[in-house]
This record gives C-alpha cells, structure tokens and sequence, in this order.
C-alpha cells in the first residue's frame, strides 16, 4: 500500500469496529477526498458516516466537537493544512480545553486529518508545515507519519485515543518516500518494506519514536518527509548517524531521544516548518536541558527559511541535501579530521 | 479615461459608525419600538416551510396582553402547577443572581455574571424541552441549571472555586459543567458553542437518536464566524437543534447596532439559511414556552432547525467587571417596553386568581433564605482567596487523559514550590 491506501485501510478498518467512528470534511464523501484518502467509505459505511461538509473549516472542527460529546468518534479531513487556521479556535479554545474545563465531563476524542507539507510546488497555501502551533497547545496531541505502515497504525491509534489528535500526513510521500532530489524520479512505496500493510486492524502507539538507522555519531531527529530526506544525507555523507523518527511531537518520546544522545553526543534536528519558534526549538532546548554534559557539539537545526514558503524558488527553500549535508558536516567535523 | 473619477460629481462616501439612541444622562423614549400586540401572531404548523413564514421573524410573538391574560394562538395553555413552577424558578435565580453578585463585591469571588431580566429566556426556555435534551448555554443562562435540579450549593461551590468545586478550581466562575444534566461546559469563547449544538444534533439524528440540541448567544456574538457556519450546518444537514438569540440590546457596551440590528431582525439571520425563524417577546415567559416548544416539536419530527430571537433587555451590568452607566441611559431598564418577565409572570397568575400580592412576598423571602443557606454550605468548603483548595496534582488532570511525562515533571516542580511558597 502506498500511504493514501494505508490511511484509508485504517479509516476502513475503524469504521468497521466502531459504529461511532464517522468522516466529515469537504469533498470526502461521494467523491472520495482531493487526494483519494476516503474513497470507497461513503458507498461502503454511507451517508451518515462519512459525508461531505460545506466549506467551513471552524464549523467542521466545531461540529465534530459537538460530535465528540454526544459520544460520537469523528475523523473530520481539513482538506490543507494550510487551510486549518480557520478552526483554530474551535481546536485551542475548545476540543484542546473541553476534558480540563469540564473536569473530564466532557471530551473531544477527535482526529483531524490533514495533508501538510511542501516540495509539492503547492506554493503558500498548500505547503505549510504548523505543527508547532498545535504542539505549544496544551491538550492536544499531534503525530505525523512518515510510512505507509506507520500511517496506518498510527492513524487507528490516534482514533482510538479519548484524547484531540492532529494527524498530519506529510502529502509529498503519500506515493513514495522523497529523498529530497527533486530532480530524481521518486520510487513507489511499493518497492519499501514499509508498504507491506496488514489490511487488518493493528496500531502504533503514540508517543513512540522509531529509531529508523542506528548509529554512534549524531543523533537525527526528524518526522514526516524528512525523516527520509535526513536519512539519504546521512548514507550520502558516510555518517554513522543514528535517525530517529519521532511519529508523534506531543507526547513526545523524550526518554529514546535522550538515550540516543548521550550515545552520539550529538544532534541535528531537522523539519520543514519555519524555524523561529519551531517544533526544533522544542527539540534543541529538551537536548539541552537533559544532555548538555554529554553534548559534544552545538545541537543544530535545519529548518525551512523564516518565510512564507515561496512557489518558485521551491527548492531554494525545502531544507534538502546540501543544508543538511552542511549541518552534519559541521556537526561531525572534527571527527573526520 | 476610464478610471479618472474626478469628474463623477459625487459627493464624498461616509462611514457609517452606529450609535445608540440613549447615552448616560439622556431621557429614554422607546415611541418608535414597534411593541406588537398580544395574540396577534399567526402560529403555523410546526411542518411549515421555513419560506412560508418569513413575516414570524420580523413580528413579535406574544402571549401576555396589557391586562395580564394569556391570548392567541401562542397561548401555550400551561397548568397552574407549571406555571407556578416557572415563576418559582425565575424567582430562585434572580434572589440567586443579587446574592452572589454581592458575594463578588464582598471579595469572596473573583467574578460573577446575572441575567436579571432575561430569566426567562432560559427558564421558560429550558421548562419546555425535555430533560434529556443537550443545552449548549452561553454564560448568561444559569436558568437552565435551575430547572433541572442542579444545586445551588454546587453553583456557589464552583463560584467560590472552592474544594468541592467539581471543575476543581479550574474555571471562572459561573462556567458551569454539568453531563448529567445535559448541561454543555461554558466556554468564555463566544459562540464556539454553536456549531458544536449543530454537530451534537448531527450526532443524535445520525443514530437514530431522538433527542435534540438547544443553543443560546447573545445577538453581540451572532457576528461571530462560528454563528454563520453553525446556521449553515444545521440548515445543510437539517440538524435537530435550536439556535436561540438572546437579544438584550447590549454586548458589554456596545449597544445591537454593531451586531447589525439597525437593519434588520436577528431573528431574520435565519430565513436568509432557510431556518425557519421566530422573533419572540423575551420577557414573557409563556411566549418563550411556546416558541421552544413549537421548534423542539420541530426538531424532534425531522422537520429541522429554529431560530428564535428573544427580544429582551439586560437590565444589569455586562459583568461584576462592567459599569453600564458609563455607556447608556439608566432610565433604559426603568422605560423598557416589554417589563419584567417575573412580574408579568406574577401578575398573570394573580390575574389567575392562583397566586397573590402575599404569596409573592413570602416566595421572594423564601428564596433569599435558600440562597443564603446554600452559600452558607458553600463557604465552609472554602472561598477563593481563603487558602490553595486543590492539590496541585489536579491543575495537571485532565489536560489529556493520562497525564504525559512532561506534565508529570511540572507536577512534581509545582509540588516542590508548594512546600517553599507555602510552608505548612
């Protein structure tokens, strides 16, 4: 399965175990979702439980908020992660607060799923990366895969949690893992162990990194896209670095992170999203508060640039192999010499 | 050329900023209100197309008439029982609102909010849905928890953020929460409850369910973005659901006009969705009866979603933070139109002949006494400012469902801060 096929297996399988799972968003219905994520779900479980929305991103997230206390699962779909800001309050203000205000009375067991992520020439608004503004939002959890297989497990996971769960799909690699060469073909999942997804119901555990490729030289950290992108620098470089993908920033796995950094002593931290106030900030100063005496080096971050992100110069932007490959460099430097 | 417009000869364009008819000091004249007369108002079937009764949202449906009869078809012919019940009621949480208003000023709490005035927009309303219908409140609907039994011990404890507050001292007073009586958590962002009544209303029609949503805001947050999708939900997927508008003239100080009621109903937001939309006398109870039980017949037949503007008056302050004679006339409240629902209640019933000047009396005592005695209960739990009523672990619970480790580490940072800030 390719990961758009492992998200709609998960959505599948939920369904089915749950009557009270349901799908809301625009265009998931009849037509299947923008990027074929819900297709076949509306003929198979119908109208009720996965249908089209209007175009209103606050009165999606605030109905299935609505949905969520009557006792409902909802999974609504914001068709961009761009276009998300729109229900923020209803995601801060309230599916974030409802348990906490109300003392466990009531609760929002959502899941937004929304595609994200650039190198797609989806230029200002269909490219972003806003994690951060949802991992700095108490009570909400936020996960972002980056397999078909994880994806899948993760996405049950995050269903089947009482808790409001951001579920970021990172777009680029919904056909295949992209290595940050853009000007290479990408090669289909389906020449990746990782697209060997079970069509039966299993899950993933939030709040668990994976440790993608060991190793005793610098600690990676990275999700979604660049998790592949970080790892192909590294081969690329010669660098026995040791890439963890993280799967979920909030809960984060803290004790894996800190476990791989006093082996290296040291750490690159890569994401797309802008860097200023970043999820990487988080990252830096969680390594530095709990590593600092095994720090060999200066922890650094590879980020996408403090701009909106730009549609031609794409790949001025995306923080690919040459930045990373800089970074690492620097990092692991004098252990080269 | 064509874009040089310098020679249209037109006058230069003006920004129209509205203002209110009466500022502090001004003599009040409410002439030009169009008060419609009680029992004129045509009540259509409940399956009517929302198209078909369009003028309901503009009229003014009411029940009580200058001599204190019920009249028209409105009447919603309630017993004696019901009637004194509703008007008990009323009675209860205004004794309830001036008590704990005072216990504000006293500084046993940090905040308190009254809906004097307006009681019966959510007494009335709340009297004529069942109980296990799902109230999505705004703040200033306390009346719902009053008819459905929640204790007034309960609201002081949590008022008093004290350690038998069940919100566990995490809320603003008067945020009340309750499941058990289907009483949504109060949220201090405007109109975020409205489409969460629609998608609640969306849940129970999608199982079959048979019970409906009500929802309440004041027509200052009607211009909340939450309000159009909510409208647009409930009218797209037919939702079970009741919006109402409380229209007490006033958002903190800006007067209806900036919500847009210079040029038309709020009441009228609905028919512009399809929604069919009733514009009611706020201060008669027994039209606010009527006009709720008439939308949740509605809801609860599939024939979909109401709006109801209750067309009412904020008789007091915004907040225990807000002072209205720096904004309006205090002469509005005494001049207001359509009176006070627990005196038109009152009235009607001595018109009744079933209750009396004495019996009004006695009742209003009554009710000071249940109020007293339960903030007396109340206090010994505690009041804000008097000592920490909570462990320090409970500011943690709750966030999520198990508490993650980094929340764990500033639990354990707050206890450790405990014992230096506050040594026992």
């Amino acid at each position: 399965m390719n990961m758009i096929e492992a998200i709609n297996s998960g959505l599948d399988n939920m369904m089915e175990r749950d009557d009270n799972v349901v799908i809301m968003g625009e265009d998931v219905g009849y037509f299947g979702g923008v990027f074929r994520a819900t297709a076949g779900l509306q003929e198979k479980y119908g109208k009720t439980r996965c249908f089209d929305s209007p175009i209103s991103e606050c009165g999606i997230i605030g109905a299935a908020v609505g949905m969520g206390a009557y006792g409902l699962r909802p999974v609504p779909e914001i068709q961009f992660a761009d276009y998300i800001y729109p229900g923020m309050d209803q995601l801060i203000s309230e599916a974030a607060r409802l348990r906490y205000r109300s003392a466990g009375e009531f609760i929002a067991p959502l899941t937004v799923r929304s595609p994200f992520g650039g190198g797609i020439f989806g230029g200002q608004t269909h490219s972003q990366s806003p994690e951060a503004m949802f991992t700095h939002v108490s009570g909400l959890k936020t996960v972002i895969p980056s397999t078909p297989y994880d994806a899948k497990g993760l996405l049950i996971a995050a269903i089947e949690d009482n808790d409001p769960v951001l579920f970021f799909e990172p777009k680029r690699i919904y056909n295949g893992p992209f290595t940050g060469y853009y000007d290479k073909p990408v090669e289909p999942w389906s020449k990746f162990d990782a697209a060997q997804v079970p069509e039966d119901y299993y899950r993933i555990e939030l709040g668990k990194a994976n440790i993608v490729r060991e190793g005793d030289e610098v600690t990676v950290l990275a999700y979604g896209t660049m998790v592949h992108v970080a790892r192909a620098v590294v081969e690329e470089h010669g660098i026995n670095a040791e890439v963890i993908d993280l799967r979920t920033l909030v809960p984060l796995d803290i004790e894996t992170i800190e476990a791989s950094v006093k082996k290296t002593g040291r750490c690159l931290i890569v994401h797309e999203a802008t860097r200023t106030s970043g999820f990487g900030a988080e990252l830096s100063a969680l390594v530095q508060e709990r590593c600092f005496y095994h720090l060999e080096a200066p922890i650094e971050r590879v980020t996408g640039f403090d701009t909106p992100y730009p549609h031609s110069l794409e790949w001025a932007y995306f923080p690919g192999p040459v930045r990373i490959g800089e970074a690492l460099e620097k990092i692991v430097g004098e252990l080269k010499s | 050329m064509a874009n040089d417009i310098s020679n249209r000869n037109l006058s230069p364009l003006s920004l129209h900023v509205p203002e209110p008819k009466f500022r502090p000091g001004d003599a009040v004249d409410y002439s030009d209100v169009e008060i419609q007369k009680a029992g004129d108002q045509a009540r259509p079937d409940v399956s009517t197309k929302p198209a078909a009764m369009r003028d309901l949202a503009y009229d003014l449906i009411r029940v009580l008439d200058d001599d204190h009869k019920a009249v028209g078809p409105w009447d919603p012919k309630l017993d004696d029982d019901t009637l004194l019940k509703m008007l008990k009621t009323m009675a209860q949480l205004r004794a309830f609102d001036d008590r704990l208003h005072r216990q504000q000023r006293q500084g046993k709490t940090s905040f308190y909010m009254k809906s004097t005035g307006e009681e019966a927009t959510s007494v009335a309303a709340a009297m004529a849905l069942d109980a296990e219908d799902m109230c999505f409140p705004s703040y200033r609907q306390q009346g719902i928890l009053f008819v459905r039994g929640y204790p007034m011990v309960d609201m002081v404890n949590q008022i008093f953020s004290n350690k038998a507050d069940k919100l566990k001292g995490r809320q603003l007073p008067i945020m009340y929460s309750s499941t058990r009586l289907n009483f949504f958590t109060v949220s201090g962002n405007l109109t975020t409850q409205y489409p969460q009544a629609v998608g609640w209303a969306m849940a129970s029609a999608s199982k079959g369910d048979n019970r409906i949503a009500a929802v309440w805001c004041g027509e200052g947050s009607t211009a909340e973005g939450d309000f159009h999708a909510a409208l647009t939900f409930a009218a797209v997927y037919n939702a079970p659901v009741i919006m109402n508008i409380v229209n007490n003239q006033w958002a903190i100080s800006s007067f209806s006009g900036f919500a847009g009621a210079e040029r038309t109903t709020f009441a009228a937001r609905g028919v512009g969705y399809g929604i069919a939309a009733l514009r009611v006398d706020g201060n008669d109870p027994l039209a606010v009866y009527a006009a709720t039980q008439w939308a949740a017949e509605r809801a609860r037949t599939n024939q979909g979603p109401t709006v109801i503007e209750h067309f009412t008056y904020r008789a007091d302050a915004h907040s225990t933070s807000d002072d209205p004679t720096a904004y309006r006339s205090a002469q509005e409240r005494e001049e207001w139109p359509l009176g006070d629902p627990i005196m038109r209640l009152k009235r009607h019933l001595i018109t009744r002949g079933v209750w009396s000047v004495e019996q009004q009396e006695a009742l209003d005592v009554e009710c000071v006494e249940a109020v007293k005695v339960a903030v007396k209960e109340a206090a010994k739990n505690g009041i804000l400012g008097h000592g920490l009523h909570q462990p320090f672990e409970t500011m943690f619970q709750d966030v999520f469902e198990e508490m993650p480790w980094h929340l764990r580490e500033q639990a354990d940072q707050a206890d450790k801060e405990r014992d230096i800030k506050w040594p026992s």
